[in-house]
C-alpha cells in the first residue's frame, strides 16, 4: 500500500512538533525516520498510525483519505519500542488478539486463529512457544511476538518505533538483518523510527532524515552518506570535519591562505566547509592546502584519529591517518579534503 | 529467563548475602504470635470451655445464624459495589486531570480516618425516613436506615478507600501503549477495557475486594446506629457478640466470635488462592 504525507503539521499545545511535513513511500518499501530526539520521526509515525491527528494535512493510503479514519479503521500493525504486549495473555493469545477482537463475518473461526498465530511464529522464529507468557520471554523475543501480533492483521503498512532500541547491540544487529528477511519475504510496507543511523543506512531502502520537525533529505544510504544536502545531514550522519572558509571569486580561503580548492558556483562570502575526516589528502609541502599541529591524537581500529589546530584562531578539525604515519604530537600535518561540501554561512543551522 | 525454574516441593527461600534473614523471621513470627495468634487463641480457648453440644447449640441457633447471614450477606454486596465503583473512582483519578482532583483524591480517605460512629450517625440521619435522602426514597417504598440496606450502605462507605487504595496504583502503572497497541489491533473502547485493561486489574480488585469484604464483616460503629438491630432481621454478629459480653455470657460470646474467625479466614483463604493463581498467570 502506498502511502503519501501531504504537508502534514502537527501542534502539541500550540507548539510544532511538525512543520508542513510531505513524504511519499512507494508500496513495499522499506524506509527510515531517523533524526535526533526530538527531531519529530515518532510523531510522524503516530500520525501515520492514526494515534496521532494532524493539526494540518492529511495521510493517504493508496487514494484513501486515512486521515477521516479511526485507529481501528486504519489497519495498520503497529510495534512499540517497550513491545505493549498483554502480559496476561499467551504468546499466541497475543498474536491472534487482532482477529479474535473483529466482528461478524471477517472474523476467523477460532481454529483458522490459531493456525494463523502458529504460523506467524514460525515466521519469527519462536516455534513452539506458543502458550508462554510475555514475562516468560526475553526482550529480543517479546519484541518478535510484538511484530508477529502486528503482522497478524495483515496490516495495509508496518510501523515500528525504535523496535530494537530497548535491546542490547548484539541483539539488535542480529534482529536488523531477520527483520529486512521478514520485509523481504512478507512485502509490507514498512516504516521504521530509529535515532541509530547505523541501523537506519543498513537496513533501508531509503532513509528520512529528520530535524527540528522538518524533513532535511530523503534519500538511499549512498545518497544521504555521499551528497548530504545540508550542514545537518552532513553533521548527523557518519563523521565530519567543518572549518569556518571564505569564498571569493570562485577560490576557497581559510583565514589569509587559498586552500586550494575551488568552489566556481559558490557565491563569495563566508561560509562552512564539511569534509569527512577518512576522505583526505595527505601533503608534503603547504602550498594551497590546510595545515595544523596535532593537538590530540588517538587510535580508532585500524587507523589514527587526530585532531589538528589550525591557524591563528586553533580552529579543531579531525582527520585520520594511517596508523604509521609519523605524526606525532607538536608536529605540523598538512592535508585537502577528498570530497567535501560548501554550505553558506548565512543559510546554515 | 526462558524455562520455568523447578519447584520441587517446599523450601526455605536462600537468604542472599545481606544478613539477617534469622533476625528479621524470628522476630516477625514472634511478633504476629503476640498480637495475632495469642489473643485468637485464648478466644478459641474461651468458647472451648463450652463443651461441643453447648457450642453446636449457639452455633446453630436461629438468632446467631440470622446475624452471620446479615454480616456476611451486606459485607459481600457491600464489597462487590465497592468494587464497581471504588474501580471507577479510581479510573477518573489516575485517568483524568480535573480541578478539585486533589481534593477528591483525599476525599477518598476520610472513611479511614472518621470515627466509625460519626459517620453512622451521619448516615442515619441522612437516610432516616425524616432524612434528606430517606425523605425521597420514601414515596418509592424504598426504606433505608434500619433495614439491612441500611447496613449495606454504611458498609460501603467503610470500604470504598480499601478498594481505591489497592487499585489505583496498579491502575497508574498501566502503560498507555498496550492500549494504543490494542487500538491498532482493531478494539474498540469496550474490548479494551474488557480484555486489556480490566484483566491486568483483576489481581488488584481481587485485592481490594478482600480487604473492603473483611473490613465490612468486622464492622461494628457505623453500623449499630443505620441497622436499627432488630434482632433475626437486621443484627449483625459484632453487635451480638457485644449483647452477649453485656449479659456476661462470655461462652457464647466467644462461640460467635470463633465462628465468625473461622469463617472469615476460609474466605480470605479462598482469595489468596485465588489471588496466587492469578499472579502465577499474569506474571
Amino acid at each position: 500500500m502506498e502511502v503519501r504525507v501531504a504537508n502534514v503539521r502537527k501542534e502539541f499545545e500550540r507548539f510544532p512538533a511538525l512543520h508542513d511535513v510531505s513524504l511519499d513511500i512507494k508500496s513495499g518499501e522499506l524506509i527510515a525516520l531517523l533524526g535526533p530526539s526530538g527531531s519529530g520521526k515518532t510523531t510522524l509515525l503516530r500520525l501515520i498510525a492514526g494515534l496521532e491527528r494532524p493539526t494540518k494535512g492529511a495521510i493517504f493510503f493508496g487514494d484513501e483519505d486515512a486521515s477521516q479514519k479511526s485507529i481501528q479503521e486504519r489497519n495498520v500493525g503497529f510495534v512499540f519500542q517497550h513491545y505493549a504486549l498483554f502480559r496476561h495473555m499467551t504468546v499466541a493469545d497475543n498474536i491472534g488478539f487482532g482477529l479474535k477482537v473483529r466482528h461478524g463475518p471477517t472474523r476467523p473461526p477460532a481454529v483458522e486463529i490459531r493456525r494463523r498465530a502458529t504460523e506467524l511464529l514460525d515466521l519469527v522464529q519462536l516455534s513452539g512457544l506458543e502458550k508462554r507468557y510475555p514475562a516468560q520471554l526475553s526482550g529480543g523475543q517479546r519484541q518478535r511476538v510484538a511484530l508477529a501480533r502486528a503482522m497478524a492483521i495483515e496490516p495495509k503498512v508496518l510501523l515500528l518505533d525504535e523496535p530494537f532500541g530497548a535491546l542490547d547491540a548484539q541483539v539488535r544487529r542480529e534482529l536488523r538483518r531477520w527483520l529486512r528477511e521478514i520485509h523481504d519475504a512478507t512485502g509490507h510496507t514498512t516504516v521504521f523510527v530509529t535515532h541509530d543511523q547505523e541501523e537506519a543506512l543498513e537496513l533501508a531502502d531509503r532513509v528520512v532524515v529528520m530535524s527540528q520537525g522538518r524533513i532535511e533529505q530523503v534519500g538511499t544510504a549512498d545518497d544521504i552518506y555521499d551528497r548530504p544536502n545540508s550542514p545537518f545531514v552532513y553533521g548527523f550522519i557518519g563523521e565530519s570535519s567543518s572549518l569556518p572558509v571564505k569564498v571569493d571569486n570562485g577560490e576557497i580561503w581559510l583565514a589569509d591562505r587559498p586552500i586550494g580548492l575551488a568552489a566556481p558556483d559558490a557565491p563569495s562570502g563566508e561560509a562552512t566547509l564539511y569534509f569527512r575526516p577518512h576522505d583526505v589528502e595527505l601533503l608534503d609541502g603547504c602550498s594551497g592546502c590546510i595545515a595544523g599541529t596535532v593537538a590530540a591524537s588517538r587510535r580508532v581500529a585500524g587507523t589514527r584519529r587526530v585532531e589538528l589546530e589550525i591557524g591563528g584562531e586553533r580552529q579543531r578539525v579531525e582527520i585520520e591517518l594511517p596508523v604509521d604515519h609519523p605524526a606525532a604530537q607538536k608536529s605540523r600535518v598538512a592535508f585537502r579534503p577528498g570530497r567535501w561540501k560548501l554550505f553558506p554561512t548565512a543559510n546554515s543551522a | 529467563m526462558t524455562t520455568a525454574p523447578a519447584q520441587a516441593g517446599w523450601r526455605f527461600k536462600q537468604p542472599s548475602v545481606i544478613p539477617g534473614f534469622g533476625l528479621t523471621l524470628g522476630f516477625s513470627l514472634a511478633y504476629l504470635t503476640l498480637i495475632i495468634l495469642i489473643p485468637l487463641s485464648g478466644l478459641i480457648w474461651r468458647s472451648a470451655a463450652l463443651g461441643w453440644t453447648d457450642f453446636w447449640a449457639i452455633a446453630v441457633d436461629r438468632r446467631t445464624l440470622n446475624a452471620l447471614e446479615t454480616s456476611f450477606g451486606t459485607a459481600f454486596i457491600a464489597a462487590v459495589v465497592n468494587v464497581v465503583f471504588g474501580t471507577l473512582v479510581a479510573w477518573v483519578l489516575v485517568r483524568y486531570r480535573f480541578p478539585g482532583r486533589r481534593i477528591v483524591d483525599a476525599m477518598v480517605d476520610l472513611p479511614f480516618a472518621l470515627p466509625t460512629a460519626v459517620a453512622g450517625i451521619a448516615l442515619t440521619t441522612l437516610y432516616a425516613p425524616n432524612g434528606w435522602i430517606g425523605k425521597l426514597l420514601m414515596p418509592l417504598g424504598l426504606k433505608v436506615a434500619y433495614t439491612p440496606l441500611g447496613i449495606v450502605i454504611a458498609l460501603i462507605f467503610i470500604g470504598l478507600p480499601f478498594v481505591v487504595r489497592t487499585v489505583q496504583p496498579i491502575m497508574e502503572e498501566i502503560d498507555k501503549e498496550v492500549e494504543e497497541a490494542a487500538a491498532t489491533l482493531g478494539a474498540n473502547r469496550f474490548q479494551i477495557i474488557t480484555r486489556v485493561l480490566f484483566p491486568g486489574l483483576a489481581p488488584a480488585i481481587i485485592t481490594g475486594f478482600s480487604l473492603a469484604f473483611a473490613r465490612g464483616v468486622g464492622e461494628y460503629g457505623s453500623v449499630i446506629f443505620i441497622a436499627g438491630n432488630l434482632p433475626y432481621k437486621s443484627e449483625i454478629a459484632p453487635l451480638l457478640i457485644v449483647i452477649r459480653l453485656e449479659e456476661y455470657n462470655y461462652p457464647a460470646a466467644t462461640a460467635i466470635a470463633a465462628i465468625m474467625l473461622a469463617l472469615s479466614f476460609l474466605m480470605l483463604l479462598v482469595v489468596n488462592l485465588v489471588q496466587t493463581w492469578s499472579r502465577k498467570r499474569y506474571g
